[in-house]
């Protein structure tokens, strides 16, 4: 709509008058609808203060709002030693159903969430990824299933940090 | 400039695999350099993966994600041919996209 206004080489006074009446009602329509679109918007927004958070609990309440009980439907494979704390393969999956997120904690790291997973309608409650462990610590997974919080635990032994310093 | 981006997308029956290959130094902010000075932290913060301009995945990264991320997952729903992109942003605003096909 606007684009015709601005590519037009005669400008009549009409195209300005709707031009004019299109940014009121978009104006108009932004105030209305804007708490609606935060709320929208606020899911697909980085959640930069749960990456900030220390320890399990303050970072799953967090990014989450809620607690997480243990579940052996979630399956969290990650090496016994890693050699190599700056490359720890890791993976998370799930057989539960409506697995809407996959969150991975590293609890003796600087900051404790290390990666947080939207999984979308139609994608597999499983995901694969590399993390680096600054020393020998508890690798928590939390799945997000029908609502509900699920986690499984399991210890790497770190032989090189790899958070440097 | 080649992409920063490599993704592999096979389609095999209902399921589409998709691996991601990006390149990016993922400095967490507590290395120092040869200096003893610290790398300001510099990593990528999110990561889209869109099937037909449909969101399918997004990841959320903090800096313990390892140097040039590596990312596996399967969604229902593709074809082999169908448009897959690959997007990112870091946390110092520097982005990249790429469209693959499914193959």
């Amino acid at each position: 709509m606007s684009s015709s206004i601005w590519n037009d080489a005669t400008v009549s006074r009409r195209s300005v008058l709707q031009g004019i009446a299109a940014v009121a009602v978009i104006g108009f329509t932004g105030i209305r609808f804007g708490i609606a679109e935060a709320l929208a918007a606020a899911n697909d927004k980085y959640p930069e203060e749960a990456f900030k958070q220390k320890g399990e609990a303050d970072t799953i309440k967090s990014l989450y709002g809620k607690t997480a009980e243990k579940s052996d439907k979630v399956k969290l494979d990650a090496p016994e030693i890693a050699e190599n704390g700056a490359v720890v393969p890791i993976s998370v999956s799930s057989s539960l159903p409506d697995v809407t997120s996959i969150a991975i904690l590293v609890t003796e790291n600087p900051n404790t969430l290390a990666a947080a997973y939207r999984i979308l309608p139609g994608t597999a409650p499983a995901v694969s990824n590399r993390l680096k462990m600054a020393k020998t610590s508890n690798v928590i997974a939390v799945v997000e299933a029908g609502g509900k919080l699920y986690s499984a635990t399991k210890e790497v032994k770190v032989t090189v940090g790899g958070c440097g310093g | 400039m080649a992409s920063t981006i490599r993704v592999r997308a096979t389609s095999s029956g209902d399921s589409t695999e998709v691996q991601a290959l990006i390149q990016h130094p993922m400095d967490s902010g507590y290395v120092k350099d040869a200096k003893g000075q610290l790398i300001p932290p510099h990593f990528i913060q999110q990561v889209v993966i869109e099937h037909d301009g449909k969101p399918v995945f997004i990841a959320d990264w903090g800096p313990a994600v390892s140097k040039d991320p590596y990312l596996k997952f399967a969604f229902k729903g593709g074809k082999k041919g169908d448009d897959l992109k690959v997007s990112w942003t870091d946390n110092k605003g520097a982005s990249d996209t790429l469209t693959a096909k499914i193959q």
